[in-house]
């Protein structure tokens, strides 16, 4: 039977540090790997997979947002602005220096590390609100330096051009390329991520959120811990923001506002704090989120408001949308849903005999 | 030389009229974090309904007298403070401060869809019978609005300080920042006061709204004003009256004196930016700011 979860007994080590230690869990991430892999291509559309292609941007987004917030409790309101720093770095080194794609993305994800470390030494001295203020003004002051400086920004228009990536000879010009591109760093940022929290660096991320305190008396030298979770989550962060240029063509400080960090907020927080699925499932959610308001406005708000209007009202409505599932998720189901996944499992398992 | 001292005391004193004014908004923020624990995102967006509403209603559309638009949004905005208070922030009570904080948020991206919404997104402007000669003391320059600004915060300001010293409503408030729990068991109802807490934001917000709408019209614009806040708050003390008052008087001076004397050398913008910069130099040195309680826990 694929799913029974009973009667698998770990004999060896080997099996008992498995990344996935039971068979329904290999199989159902197999399953997602065929779905995405194979027959999303084959049956989608080129727009659909688009949209897919910037949800696996975002899952990326996501991943680094909830490492920091969710793993280790550090509240940061200026994860766009490190993705800033990576697609200027990356945008930089493409065009000055003609760097391939192989050398910018991984070089975009360290300087914007860098940045995050420097943006994290406060969180030694300061947490909660302050430290979310401090983020909120790193936010500011590193998009008005990149704004404010014509050899980073590339003058006037603060936007550098990029060709389209190239890896290995091979140009990843349409919109089936760039999907298995960005899905296969997708992929490996989740294996990533699911590794980083099992191993030693992961766990110290995970005291430090439940009791800073109480971890630093177990010897975990906070401090040094914070600092990583600041630099693999702006790694992350500026390797979303390096997809990002790439995947546009463009770099420009207006894709990573403020509105974009609350954007990445409502995924780790709608999704779940502290969970991979989660922050899979947030990035779906939000990044899917208007293109469902606009399609059904589309076809159904031309009955209630007037045409030339709608496009107004269709942006005005995702903004209350927007804010409505963030509240009603925080109060009704602050687990977010991963959750409600976790739930709708739960009640499968032991269907149809339920007690 | 000279001409550079007056260019800079004339922009001193536009500085200190319109940090008094930011003060105003920074007030409703402080209020509710020192009576509920709960840091308000969404202080802008306050600022930027009520003036949509009052304007809305004293506008073309409704014809409303000004006195009744002002009343109107009086009551709006108190009415709905207290439904928020009981919708949102009760069930968050005790959660992590991360999620109060998305619930502001939250709140926020609410109120910029729905004001539009309802009310239509065109620039607005709030006519308060005030005239705009501008009034001329020895090296200052003000506009009439802008002296009314001041004056008004400084009234309020001084107001709530001597509501939270004298007035049984404001010792019991400050009992409830102090401890939930012991002024609860004192038999204050701690719940009724998070409500007058947030109502107080709301009228703060109201009268932010008025003024800084009389000011430079309204529309999804003036919730930027909220983002002024957080160096106030930070720099005089997250939960005190004066500091709110010193904190909005250095932001504004220093974004008066920054783009005066900064922006001709670098092009512009540093308005935005040198609060923020002063902010984090009061963080780095000391997080509870100028008059700030020193609760910080130290890591």
């Amino acid at each position: 039977m694929l799913h029974r979860e009973a009667g698998f007994y770990k004999t060896d080590y080997k099996s008992d540090m498995a990344m996935y230690p039971l068979p329904i869990s290999r199989f159902s991430a197999l399953g997602m790997l065929i779905l995405f892999g194979v027959v999303a291509p084959v049956l989608m559309t080129e727009y659909y997979l688009t949209l897919l292609s910037l949800v696996a941007i975002a899952i990326v987004g996501a991943l680094g947002l909830n490492i920091l917030l969710g793993f280790t409790g550090q509240l940061s309101i200026g994860h766009a602005a490190f993705m800033s720093v990576g697609a200027y770095t990356a945008a930089n080194l493409a065009t000055k220096f003609d760097l391939p794609f192989l050398i910018t993305l991984p070089a975009g994800g360290i300087v914007a590390a860098l940045i995050g470390v420097i943006v994290g030494v406060p969180s030694l001295r300061i947490k909660g609100v302050y430290l979310a203020i401090a983020t909120l003004a790193a936010q500011f002051i590193i998009e008005w330096i990149i704004n404010h400086s014509p050899s980073i920004s590339g003058g006037a228009q603060a936007s550098i051009e990029v060709d389209r990536p190239t890896l290995l000879g091979w140009r990843l010009d349409g919109a089936v390329e760039l999907y298995y591109f960005l899905l296969a760093v997708a992929i490996i940022a989740i294996v990533a991520t699911q590794n980083l929290i099992r191993s030693r660096i992961g766990r110290a991320f995970v005291a430090i959120r439940d009791q800073d305190i109480a971890a630093e008396i177990i010897g975990i030298s906070v401090f040094k811990y914070k600092l990583y979770a600041f630099a693999i989550s702006s790694f992350y962060a500026g390797v979303t923001g390096v997809l990002y240029t790439y995947y546009l063509g463009i770099a420009s400080y207006e894709q990573f506002q403020l509105g974009v960090s609350i954007d990445y907020l409502a995924m780790v927080i709608i999704g779940g704090l502290g969970s991979i699925l989660g922050s899979i499932f947030g990035a779906f959610f939000i990044t899917l989120l208007p293109i469902v308001i606009r399609l059904f406005m589309e076809n159904v708000g031309s009955l209630f408001v007037e045409p030339d209007v709608l496009a107004q009202v269709i942006s005005q409505l995702r903004q209350i949308l927007f804010g409505v599932l963030i509240i009603v998720f925080l109060i009704v189901e602050p687990d977010g849903l991963n959750r409600l996944w976790i739930n709708i499992r739960n009640y499968f398992r032991v269907w149809p005999f339920s007690y | 030389m000279s001409g550079d001292l007056a260019f800079g005391i004339e922009l001193a004193g536009q500085g200190i009229a319109n940090g008094l004014m930011y003060s105003l908004v920074a007030l409703g923020f402080v209020l509710i974090y020192k009576a509920t624990d709960a840091i308000n995102f969404a202080q802008g967006e306050f600022v930027m309904i009520a003036g949509i509403v009052i304007s809305a209603l004293a506008g073309a559309a409704y014809e409303f007298p000004l006195w009744l638009a002002l009343f109107a949004g009086l009551v709006f905005m108190v009415v709905f403070n207290i439904g928020l208070e009981r919708v949102v922030l009760r069930p968050l009570i005790g959660r992590p401060i991360v999620s109060i904080i998305m619930a502001t948020i939250g709140l926020a991206f609410i109120l910029r869809g729905f004001g539009p919404m309802v009310f239509g997104s065109a620039p607005r402007p709030i006519n308060l019978p005030i005239p705009d000669v501008p009034i001329i003391f020895g090296p200052f320059f003000f506009t009439p609005i802008q002296l009314v600004g001041a004056g008004i915060s400084v009234a309020f300001l001084l107001g709530f300080g001597w509501f939270f010293l004298k007035t049984r409503w404001g010792v019991a408030m400050r009992a409830v920042a102090d401890s939930h729990q012991v002024s609860s068991a004192m038999g204050i109802n701690v719940e009724r006061y998070f409500a007058l807490a947030w109502v107080m934001a709301g009228v703060v917000a109201m009268l932010g709204g008025v003024l800084w709408g009389s000011m430079s019209g309204v529309d999804t614009q003036l919730a930027l004003v909220g983002l002024k806040v957080f160096p106030v708050v930070i720099l005089g003390g997250l939960d005190s009256i004066i500091g709110v008052v010193v904190g909005g008087v250095i932001v504004g001076l220093s974004e008066a004196l920054a783009s005066g004397f900064i922006d001709p050398y670098v092009g512009g913008g540093t308005k935005d930016f040198t609060p923020y910069v002063l902010m984090i130099i009061m963080l780095m040195i000391r997080p509870y700011g100028l008059f700030g309680r020193k609760l910080i826990e130290r890591i």
